[in-house]
């Protein structure tokens, strides 16, 4: 299995929107950096990149305010897999 | 008929007690409806003549409806205005619009206060215009003074000079095409209509008064609800939901975030969707999940009321292209090619052009755009048409199918956009040479091309402070120089090869 690596999820996250700290910023959602339709776009991204599907009851707040929590996401989702 | 608060009063009359509108916290029954309607219309009747315009800077709710009903008891049209814009473009709608008054509500006037500073307006929370006792005499002056013919609403919509355009409805055109879109589309008091329209958009034109018109309960789901899936569905389980008129781009979030596989709302007879070209394998996901519901794909720029064609999606749809069908029965659709004469060959684009009662009034306090998109029929004379800039051809079964832009405008997540506001905008920062904004529609990407000698940071700050941030580009791309046509004018095919 390959390596989930945060630089890697940063990158993803740079793509969809650039010009947000991600590395520092822990409010991405709560904080209105991202709107829905860029959580739509990181979700396309990343299902595609680690090939995942996320279930509606992971896309909440918590799991996408930092590229922390997104990173955690996809790993522990790629476990399960 | 001749003012759409008729079917409100009609519905308050046979089912007063009824759910007219719920919110998360709040509901109101068509007379609550109606009375909150009638206080903040002699409010606002006493203050500002009929006629004018009256500003609502306040996200949707049960409150934001009776403010906006009240204006148009006071014999106003009404203009919602999207509390996310930056100071400067809101700015610019006011100068446009010039209304008599500006709502706001408790839980914005902070907001409202902080953006309207710098400009002469004041915002008064809707709270305190429903505490005030309605007064026949003021309202019956107000209704004398207006017809069918009055505005009823403003949309602002994104204009290609920098400066967004206003729409502008008369209560005329709502009530033909919201008679049309009940009868065919078969509403009725039974129905749960669940908007998820912001009101600053015209497709919540058609949750608001479908539903006064049959006397159906609308509800309105918070824009946050669509970031968390579990959320919108259990929304629309849980209120029984009949009837989705959404935008594209909100059906796209529920089958992307497999919303299906968490709950069903099996409740849901019918499906109406616009804004956008659905994309087949997000709809077969939804008729799947609803095999049983009716889906409707139908279309039509702000400027024909809501829409002027639509099309009935067969059961297990599995082709590739999705026709907007046929016109509804108020309107006329004919093609035009570049000559102005008639295009009726099967398969041959022109651009869409719309004839009948739906035309909007023109652009609010802006006659040269008016005159250059509401035209005299070159087909028949005294005919008044309107011309979408949108290119599309006639299939074999007579169907009108969209074939895309003649012009620089997108749909760019359920917002119609001029990539020339962008462009003009960027052109305004000081350091910016030249602007070319692109938009790549595979990736759903607002992308930005300048010749520039100012930061990147600087460009994007600049960008923010102006424009929505769904207007704000994902990337910009800094270059010494813009590839040129033969005409001198920015090779865009060139620029988007470079991506």
């Amino acid at each position: 299995m390959e390596d989930i690596k945060l630089e890697d999820i940063i990158e993803i996250l740079e793509d969809v929107e650039e010009g947000i700290d991600y590395e520092h910023v822990t409010d991405l959602v709560d904080g209105k950096h991202l709107d829905s339709f860029d959580i739509i776009a990181i979700i396309n991204a990343i299902s595609d990149e680690y090939d995942i599907s996320i279930p509606a009851k992971d896309i909440v707040p918590e799991n996408f305010n930092s590229a922390q929590a997104i990173c955690n996401l996809v790993k522990r989702l790629v476990d399960e897999d | 008929m001749e003012n759409v608060l008729e079917w409100l009063e009609a519905a308050a009359r046979k089912t007063p007690d009824a759910v007219a509108v719920a919110d998360v916290e709040t509901q109101l029954t068509f007379a609550q409806l109606r009375d909150g309607a009638r206080r903040v219309g002699t409010f606002l009747g006493e203050q500002v003549a009929p006629g004018g315009a009256v500003a609502l800077y306040l996200e949707k709710s049960t409150k934001a409806l009776c403010g906006m009903l009240g204006v148009v008891y006071a014999g106003c049209a009404y203009s919602v205005l999207d509390v996310r814009q930056p100071a400067a473009r809101l700015a610019s709608i006011l100068e446009k619009l010039q209304p008599a008054f500006v709502l706001t509500d408790a839980a914005t006037e902070l907001q409202a206060d902080a953006v309207l500073a710098d400009t002469h307006y004041t915002a008064t929370p809707v709270e305190r215009a429903l505490q005030w006792d309605a007064d026949e005499e003021v309202l019956a002056a107000a209704r004398s003074a207006t017809d069918r013919t009055s505005p009823l609403y403003v949309n602002f919509t994104s204009g290609s000079t920098g400066t967004p355009k206003g729409v502008v409805v008369s209560h005329g055109s709502v009530i033909d095409f919201i008679g049309h879109f009940t009868e065919l589309f078969d509403f009725t008091s039974e129905d749960v209509i669940a908007n998820q329209a912001p009101f600053d958009f015209d497709v919540s034109v058609k949750d608001i008064y479908g539903g006064m018109a049959v006397g159906a309960a609308v509800h309105l789901i918070p824009r946050d609800y669509f970031s968390v899936p579990v959320q919108l569905m259990d929304f629309l389980c849980d209120r029984r939901v009949t009837v989705c008129t959404w935008a594209v781009s909100a059906m796209c979030f529920v089958s992307t975030m497999n919303g299906f596989d968490y709950r069903t709302p099996d409740t849901v007879r019918i499906v109406i969707f616009s804004g956008e070209v659905m994309p087949p394998k997000h709809l077969a996901k939804w008729q799947a999940a609803l095999p049983h519901a009716r889906f409707v794909n139908v279309y039509g720029p702000t400027e024909v009321t809501c829409n002027c064609t639509y099309w009935e999606v067969p059961p297990a749809f599995d082709g590739d292209v999705l026709p907007v069908g046929k016109p509804f029965p108020h309107a006329e659709v004919f093609l035009l090619d570049d000559g102005d004469a008639l295009v009726d060959t099967v398969g041959k684009q022109g651009q869409i052009c719309v004839a009948g009662s739906g035309l909007a009034l023109g652009y609010a306090a802006d006659k040269a755009r008016t005159d250059e998109a509401f035209t005299e029929s070159p087909l028949c004379s005294g005919q008044r048409i309107y011309r979408t800039g949108d290119v599309g051809y006639w299939d074999e079964n007579g169907n009108l199918v969209y074939a895309g832009r003649v012009d620089h405008q997108i749909k760019h997540l359920g917002q119609r956009i001029e990539l020339g506001e962008i462009e003009s905008v960027a052109q305004s920062c000081e350091g910016v040479d030249r602007a070319c904004c692109l938009y790549n529609d595979t990736r759903k990407r607002i992308l930005l091309y300048v010749v520039a000698d100012c930061g990147k940071d600087a460009l994007r700050g600049y960008l923010h402070d102006r424009l929505p941030s769904y207007m704000v580009p994902s990337k910009i791309v800094f270059d010494d120089a813009m590839p040129l046509t033969k005409n001198g004018k920015i090779d865009r095919t060139a620029l988007a090869q470079l991506q």
